[in-house]
């Protein structure tokens, strides 16, 4: 008499490697991906003007730009990168060169810039913001202020390379 | 004119002149104007204009208004017609000039701002509008009436979910107020038009 070559210990063990497999997350496919970066928004590259200087400050100052570059994927944080960014502010419309300007995250990937007070423009308090470099994948943001009357925006970016 | 009408005909008056000089006033002392250049503010303010304009114009087209005949009512509606047709023009030409790329992607209905789209289509409805107005007289009667009346409606609609939606130099109160008087008037005006209960009537006939 011919034995199956599948006993019921072997077919135990492998139905419960079957079972058990996708249990420990070692087959999840987002896995891979990760940590997804940031798309550009609608409107983000509107009066965009290529190459606005580093500065230490836009105009007076007196509004805090704030944020983090980090890389798609596994997430680590990206120093020296130049993150450009321009508004309609106290200080002129979002066209005006002098309302346009750029700087460099530090090690830990946090970048922050001084600029004059956002004010309300088009219908909405928003800023503009740009990574441009090359490096990665250009991406253009135009988030909104919660409230007109805030001081600061923060605004995170994930990169993904070109 | 008796006492009590005249007392009456004077009160509606002041009520309609509150309601057009309050939120103009208002919006042309707003502190945001400090930091727009004239282009801007004319723009910001032509949109003001207009939706008073869009207020009077129910008014006028039945004849609401005490002391103004229906007749010279009407003359004044087709004016004011010709005016809002201008403020909605200045409006949109002084922010295109303020920042074209805004206002290509809102007439593209490609804008993140919601409130655009409402904009857009409240200003093609003026547009088509005053259009069948233009071409009234060749136009079979139920076409001009209907046509007229619901692009109207859809302006007004528009006007309101727009103003109401932007932040700006508007004073919230009386931007409130007015939106809902342009409604208000509009409605009022359409359940005046006699020609509607009379094409109730025949049609029942």
């Amino acid at each position: 008499m011919k034995t199956s070559p599948m006993t019921r210990r072997t077919a135990l063990v492998l139905g419960g490697a079957a079972i058990l497999t996708p249990a420990t997350g070692l087959m999840h496919p987002a896995q891979a991906a990760g940590l997804a970066p940031t798309p550009t928004m609608r409107g983000g590259a509107n009066n965009y003007r290529p190459d606005a200087p580093i500065v230490d400050r836009i105009g007076g100052g007196g509004f805090w730009m704030t944020g983090t570059v980090r890389r798609a994927g596994d997430g680590a944080p990206l120093p020296g990168q130049r993150i450009q960014m321009w508004a309609h502010t106290t200080e002129g419309h979002e066209r005006d060169p002098h309302s346009h300007g750029a700087t460099l995250t530090d090690a830990n990937g946090v970048f922050r810039l001084e600029m004059p007070q956002i004010v309300p423009a088009f219908g909405q308090a928003h800023g503009h913001l740009a990574y441009d470099s090359g490096a990665f994948k250009t991406v253009f943001l135009r988030p909104l202020m919660a409230r007109p009357s805030d001081t600061t925006l923060n605004v995170d970016f994930v990169l993904e390379p070109a | 004119m008796n006492q009590p009408s005249r007392v009456k005909s004077a009160l509606i008056w002041c009520a309609v002149v509150l309601a057009v000089l309050a939120p103009i006033s208002l919006a042309a002392t707003s502190p945001l104007l400090q930091w727009r250049e004239p282009t801007y503010i004319a723009a910001g303010l032509a949109g003001v204009l207009g939706m008073t304009i869009m207020f009077m114009q129910p008014l006028l087209a039945i004849g609401a208004l005490p002391g103004l005949s229906l007749q010279r009512s009407r003359y004044l509606h087709r004016y004011g017609g010709i005016a809002l047709v201008l403020a909605v023009t200045v409006h949109v030409v002084g922010l295109w000039i303020t920042s074209p790329p805004d206002v290509i992607d809102v007439l593209l209905f490609r804008s993140p701002t919601p409130f655009a789209i409402w904009g857009v289509l409240a200003m093609w409805a003026v547009f088509g509008a005053a259009l069948l107005a233009i071409l009234r007289f060749r136009l079979p009667l139920r076409v001009w009436r209907l046509g007229h009346t619901a692009l109207v409606t859809l302006a007004v609609i528009g006007t309101g979910v727009h103003a109401l939606q932007i932040i700006g130099t508007m004073e919230q109160v009386t931007k409130v107020t007015l939106s809902l008087l342009i409604g208000c008037t509009l409605f009022a005006a359409i359940l005046r038009r006699k020609v509607w209960a009379m094409g109730v009537r025949s049609r029942r006939n």
